[in-house]
């Protein structure tokens, strides 16, 4: 679909969904949003900037292969879920070293979950984008 | 408002009813992803239909007063999602086979099951068949 | 070790297979690696997990830390520990037979992501306490299972996998749909939890109304009659590691559910669900032996035999006394190992007679008599002769069934071995007895040069041949063991102090 009103708009909303679902990840602390909110924000990103523009412009943006993403995103979150058992708690039991900040295992989980849902969204968008 | 959305449950399950037992396998995703939904409703009702407000724990108090019932609302989050995905496969799967075995007709999909051989059985069919199989 | 790891490490194993494979897509070897290795953590996680239960000790942890009924449990009692051994054992015993044939097309196409996905869905739908999140587990191995069984992309494999997905989709649908209800009539999903609230409630007709629609859709899973059909429709379309692995797990933890739910929530009305549990295992073990003899893939006849041992693992639900529970718990285990060992000797008679189909096999017994006597030890197993495992738990099973009173079960449990017997006796007589066609001669000289591929592909033969004679030679520990199993199942108040009495760990607000 190539489309010069979608190809115009797309390069405007790429970089505001990226930095939105960023805001929305962070934000899924005490509010609602979080990883998967977030990861759906970014994903719909990259598509509307991907179906103008193709496979090859997608490989190009993304860096890596989706699958990548979800291995990484993976590894992430069951890592997060390890620090617990050093203190002999429940696996994935949330942690927060620090006193002052609200930064725990919780958004290193929530990161995966990010990355996760942009592989997969990514993954069908290729099967789909026209060579 | 329970009977309402009760009956909006009742209607959505016939419909998917009716659309799962479609020969056209592009209406039996649309019937699996109103079946999904029904359900989501099913869950949704299941939590009771109570509070207005959303269910997030107001600043300076530690437990949550008079919001709606969270726990559905985790529950149907996780449905739509594993739903999503799975309605995402599956219409991966369709389309290929859809590529690949050139019908959308579920009574014309006999390949893992060939009707029982006719009284001429023909060698060449046998050798096609023979080949298709996954090479082990 | 704590409840906590033992519990933790054979769900975490296969995850963090599936995390690594994913992230090594590019390198099939090292993913091969990966894969192997995290099915030994989960065979090493499971032995240690059988080990500290197997006194009868009920352990349990809270994901997360949330305290019990809010969280999600899981559970370790003697039945879903052997469950996971099991699935361990399966998992190393598959995972080096699937190194040779196709490997290489198999591992372009995500294989061992699948492979671990599957290994993840069944551990933890063996080891959850929480009703929802064994919805979630059956997803996750729904969808890997999927995955594995369009893997080649065949016009057969496409087919099969559009009447599989459909059918388990509505299946699992159904399955969400009665947990809505369940947590609408009770309030709490913890399966714990469940336990003590359903005895209190009010209007228990409803209770078994809800008790019908959960065998419904386990039965679905566990393809009982009458809602089989996905089964033989599709299991014969993928190559042999994959139809050994799903013909091992898939339907048992259909099974599994239903024991699980049956001896723990619904419980209450069992003169209501037994003779309707009676009914559907007995049509079910005669459809399924019939609807083997009908055929002549190897493959298409073992998927009906899955269909038709099904109903054995039902005899502990419609007999409903302890020695049945454990019959049907012995059953599993034996089915499992005999089961996936038949898919696997399937694949090496398609590799070295050239074809599934018997009639253009043949002369496998003068050629490799060996495969011969490794074929009939799992086959007369499964139809039940002694001194093989299938015997003892048959035999269990059936003196159960006679002590209750159950006649008709037991004579249909009876007749169907014969007619398993039958069956086998085809194979054999096929595969391995009659003259060799012509043609055949080529590929038995390439099997016989390869001696790589003779190696891996017959040392699990061999190691699960040898468990299915130890089961049967040495039977009294297994005998026992599953007997106590089913006891335990039966007295839930273990069940529920190892989930409500673990320490309640809340998590403090945080700013």
């Amino acid at each position: 679909m190539n489309s010069m009103i979608l190809r115009a708009t797309s390069r405007l909303i790429l970089p505001a969904a990226l930095i939105f679902s960023v805001y929305v990840l962070l934000r899924g602390h005490n509010e609602p949003g979080g990883g998967f909110i977030g990861g759906l924000i970014a994903a719909a990103g990259i598509a509307v900037h991907a179906i103008p523009r193709g496979r090859v412009s997608l490989t190009q943006l993304i860096f890596a292969s989706p699958k990548t993403y979800i291995g990484t995103g993976l590894v992430i979150a069951l890592a997060s879920g390890l620090p617990a058992f050093w203190l002999a708690q429940p696996y994935l039991m949330h942690q927060w070293p620090f006193q002052a900040i609200a930064l725990g295992t919780t958004l290193i989980f929530d990161i995966g979950v990010y990355l996760v849902v942009i592989g997969a969204v990514l993954s069908f968008l290729f099967y789909y984008l026209e060579e | 408002m329970e009977p309402v959305f009760a009956l909006a449950f009742g209607v959505m399950v016939a419909v998917a009813a009716y659309l799962l037992m479609s020969r056209n396998v592009l209406r039996v995703v649309l019937g699996l992803l109103v079946l999904g939904n029904a359900t989501n409703l099913s869950i949704f009702l299941a939590g009771r239909m109570g509070s207005r407000t959303p269910p997030l724990v107001a600043a300076g108090e530690t437990a949550l007063v008079g919001g709606a019932n969270p726990l559905p609302q985790a529950l149907i989050l996780t449905a739509i999602v594993i739903s999503f995905s799975l309605v995402a496969f599956t219409t991966v799967l369709f389309e290929s086979a859809h590529r690949r075995l050139g019908t959308v007709d579920t009574d014309a999909m006999r390949e893992a099951e060939p009707e029982a051989a006719k009284k001429v059985p023909n060698d060449r069919r046998q050798a096609a068949a023979r080949k298709m199989e996954p090479a082990e | 070790m704590t409840a906590d790891l033992l519990l933790t490490l054979p769900v975490l194993a296969p995850a963090i297979g599936v995390a690594l494979c994913a992230l090594a897509w590019s390198h099939p070897l090292l993913q091969r690696l990966i894969s192997l290795a995290a099915s030994l953590g989960l065979l090493c996680a499971s032995v240690a997990l059988l080990l500290a239960v197997r006194d009868g000790t009920v352990i349990a942890t809270q994901f997360g830390g949330w305290a019990p009924p809010f969280g999600i449990s899981f559970v370790g009692d003697m039945f879903s520990a052997a469950m996971v051994l099991i699935t361990g054992l399966m998992a190393v015993a598959v995972g080096i037979y699937g190194l040779v044939g196709d490997v290489e097309a198999r591992e372009n196409a995500f294989y061992h992501v699948l492979y671990q996905g599957l290994l993840l869905g069944v551990t933890g739908a063996f080891l959850t306490g929480d009703i929802f999140n064994l919805y979630v587990w059956f997803e996750i191995m729904l969808i890997s299972s999927f995955g594995l069984l369009s893997l080649g992309g065949t016009r057969e494999q496409l087919d099969a996998g559009i009447k599989y997905v459909t059918l388990n989709l509505i299946a699992t649908t159904f399955f969400l749909m009665s947990v809505a209800f369940l947590y609408g009539m009770t309030g709490t999903l913890n399966m714990a939890d469940l336990a003590r609230v359903i005895p209190t409630l009010e209007n228990q007709g409803l209770v078994t109304a809800l008790a019908l629609m959960f065998l419904a859709t386990f039965g679905a899973k566990a393809a009982v009659f009458p809602l089989f059909y996905w089964l033989p429709a599709a299991y014969h379309t993928a190559s042999a590691p994959i139809v050994a692995i799903f013909a091992a797990l898939l339907t048992k933890v259909g099974v599994y559910a239903i024991i699980r739910t049956f001896t723990l929530l619904f419980d209450g009305d069992a003169g209501y669900t037994g003779p309707i549990v009676t009914a559907v295992a007995i049509f079910t073990m005669v459809t399924g032996v019939l609807g083997a003899a009908a055929h002549f893939d190897i493959r298409r006849i073992l998927s009906f035999h899955i269909v038709s041992q099904i109903g054995y693992m039902l005899f502990g639900i419609a007999v409903a006394t302890p020695l049945a529970i454990g019959g049907s718990i012995l059953y599993v285990i034996h089915h499992i190992i005999v089961k996936a060992n038949l898919f696997l000797i399937a694949g090496v008679v398609n590799r070295a007679g050239g074809s599934f189909d018997l009639k253009q096999t043949g002369g496998l017994y003068r050629t490799m008599p060996m495969l011969g006597v490794l074929f009939l030890i799992p086959a007369l197993s499964l139809a039940g002769l002694p001194p093989l495992s299938g015997f003892w738990s048959k035999f269990t099973v059936i003196k159960a069934s006679l002590e209750a009173g159950h006649i008709v079960l037991a004579t249909a449990g009876l007749a169907v071995g014969i007619l398993t017997l039958y069956s086998m006796i085809k194979i054999w007589n096929e595969a391995f007895w009659k003259a060799a066609p012509d043609q055949s001669g080529q590929t038995m000289r390439r099997w016989q040069a390869d001696r790589r591929a003779r190696i891996i592909m017959l040392s699990p033969v061999v190691v699960l041949a040898a468990i299915t004679l130890t089961i049967g030679l040495f039977a009294e520990p297994f005998v026992d063991y599953s007997l106590r199993a089913g006891e335990q199942l039966l007295d839930k108040s273990a069940y529920i102090d190892a989930v409500f009495g673990a320490p309640a760990q809340v998590t403090e607000a945080r700013p």
